[in-house]
């Protein structure tokens, strides 16, 4: 299992209703449903990704996360809405994070993080968008289109009321270490949040 | 006609009939005094009765889903690519169930056949059936066929309406739900397209009020109704690859004979199905098409019809589908989340418009593959 998942799973309290954006081949709501007796739904968009849901098992429905949430979800139907190395992807993430935080009681997200000190080396040193194993694409191909730092995201969540519950800053094979949680923004390269409202 | 019958069909098949005494109560008040279903049955049916999966037919198909009757037949059943062995609903594995629906006119009672307190045809003294009907008849089906809880109830269209029916009314009595390219009703341009049908048949001359039996049916009407439908089962996209602007002769002969090549094909289309269908009966299915609305008991709350039902769903549409568009499968999705019902719904990309539902769409079938397969570990 990706280890940023076993995190996540971590966070999540048993028998609890979970919603996984962008939930890939169901990984997570699969284990879940195995570890936590969790009663998960899955939403993704790839064909392949949705075959692969449904033949292990797992509540899946294909769904353009950029179409937003709309009225297919009752507020606060959700114990946690789950959206990992997604966000950065999305055409409007603050949108969808205030989706998430209608839809769940809280919402857990991950994504890259742009402040981490390699990123920043590459581009002041190198000049050129950084290329590294956590954002391994290059500028013309990537599907990461608001990519941020950990500030950034901090930022974005102040302004709009939202509170931190939970953080935790792993390297790009999804490790702690003391200098990523002394130092999140420079040395942290995916960020982990759980987050509530108000 | 196939010259041997294909590995991976069901063979050659035979339809049975089961006859049921005592009076069916209907939802228009009346009643039928006893009845006949004819049905199908693909496989064998396992020693806990677990495995029977229900086929529910649309519009103007009926109970012949899978195989050949003869060596002569030119096509076999209407879903014969999904059911077979190795087929998505396999029948290696499961026992497959497809009745012909009361009111139909392949062997269920119906218009053309007698009702048993006159002797004469019922023509159009048919009571008018809907999808409620039809579900309380194959439930005495099941169990005369000693199925307390079916696998799967599955269709596509109304086909599909039913099987939402089934997981309403009868909650305990069927593990899975699939419902593909179906609606939770009808939308006001869904029911014009029917009466345009139905007045394109009553309207013909041999009509006779329906009692024409024994005489010329009204063949042009069923034509005309035939054709009107198969453009809506068409998608713009499909109908432009298959004939585009194709000219039949190859030039223009300034008359109102077919000229372009799309108009042979819908002749064509009208004209065989006059051969195999049922005027009475295509006014029934439509009409019970247009009734179709299990919300309307529920204060029109499709979640709050949803609430009884224990099955888990899978709800496939296709992309070029305008006759039951995506947005009305995910109507149906909304409302089974809602309820907080397992679900499980794709769309799936497809260029054959509503027709897509019958088709080898590897998509589809690859969707449908992954879903049996977990409808037979359940078994």
């Amino acid at each position: 299992m990706r280890p940023d998942l076993e995190i996540i799973r971590d966070w999540i309290a048993p028998d609890s209703r979970v919603l996984d954006l962008g939930c890939g081949d169901g990984e997570l709501l699969w284990s879940l449903r195995r570890d936590r007796n969790i009663a998960g739904l899955g939403l993704e968009i790839d064909d392949d990704n949705i075959v692969r849901c449904i033949e292990r098992g797992v509540g899946v429905i294909q769904i353009d996360l950029d179409e937003g949430l709309r009225d297919d979800f009752d507020d606060r139907s959700f114990d946690y809405v789950v959206m990992t190395q997604t966000l950065q992807a999305m055409r409007r993430p603050d949108l969808l994070l205030d989706e998430m935080l209608r839809v769940g009681k809280e919402a857990i997200v991950t994504f890259p993080n742009m402040g981490h000190w390699r990123n920043r080396m590459q581009m002041l040193l190198g000049g050129n968008m950084p290329v590294t194993p956590a954002l391994p694409a290059a500028w013309y191909d990537t599907a990461n289109i608001h990519l941020c730092t950990i500030r950034d995201f901090e930022a974005l969540c102040e302004s709009r009321s939202i509170r931190r519950l939970q953080r935790t800053t792993v390297d790009h094979n999804h490790r702690a270490s003391t200098g990523a949680r002394l130092l999140p923004n420079l040395m942290g390269e995916i960020a982990i949040y759980r987050l509530g409202r108000g | 006609m196939p010259d041997s019958i294909p590995a991976d069909s069901v063979g050659l098949v035979e339809t049975q009939y089961r006859t049921f005494d005592g009076p069916l109560a209907l939802d228009c008040g009346r009643e039928l005094p006893g009845f006949t279903l004819a049905y199908e049955t693909y496989g064998t049916l396992n020693d806990a009765r677990s495995n029977a999966l229900l086929i529910c037919h649309a519009l103007s198909s009926d109970q012949h889903a899978a195989g050949y009757h003869s060596m002569d037949d030119a096509k076999p059943g209407w879903w014969d690519s999904c059911i077979g062995p190795g087929k998505p609903f396999d029948t290696d594995e499961f026992f497959v169930v497809c009745p012909n629906n009361l009111g139909g006119c392949k062997g269920s009672t119906g218009p053309n056949t007698a009702n048993p307190e006159t002797g004469e045809l019922y023509a159009s003294d048919f009571p008018i059936v809907t999808v409620r009907d039809w579900v309380r008849s194959q439930k005495l089906l099941a169990d005369a066929l000693g199925i307390t809880r079916w696998a799967a109830v599955a269709g596509g269209s109304l086909g599909g309406m039913q099987a939402m029916q089934w997981a309403i009314d009868y909650p305990d009595r069927l593990a899975h739900a699939l419902l593909i390219a179906a609606a939770p009703k009808l939308s006001a341009q869904n029911i014009a397209f029917n009466e345009v049908a139905r007045q394109a048949i009553v309207s013909d001359a041999d009509f006779n009020g329906g009692r024409y039996y024994g005489q010329p049916a009204p063949k042009k009407g069923l034509m005309l109704a035939r054709m009107l439908g198969h453009i809506t089962y068409l998608s713009d996209d499909a109908m432009r690859d298959k004939f585009g602007r194709e000219l039949k002769e190859g030039k223009l002969n300034f008359n109102f004979d077919i000229e372009f090549q799309v108009e042979s094909y819908l002749r064509y289309q009208g004209e065989s199905f006059t051969n195999r269908f049922d005027a009475n009966t295509y006014l029934l299915m439509t009409r019970a098409l247009d009734y179709f609305d299990p919300a309307a008991d529920f204060g029109g709350d499709l979640a709050a019809a949803f609430a009884r039902t224990a099955a888990r769903f899978l709800v496939v549409s296709f992309t070029t589908d305008w006759r039951f568009p995506p947005a009305r499968s995910r109507e149906i999705t909304r409302a089974l989340v809602q309820a907080g019902k397992q679900v499980s719904y794709c769309t799936v990309k497809a260029h054959q418009g509503h027709d897509a539902f019958l088709m080898p769409v590897p998509q589809y079938l690859a969707v449908l593959d992954a879903y049996t397969s977990q409808i037979l570990a359940g078994v």
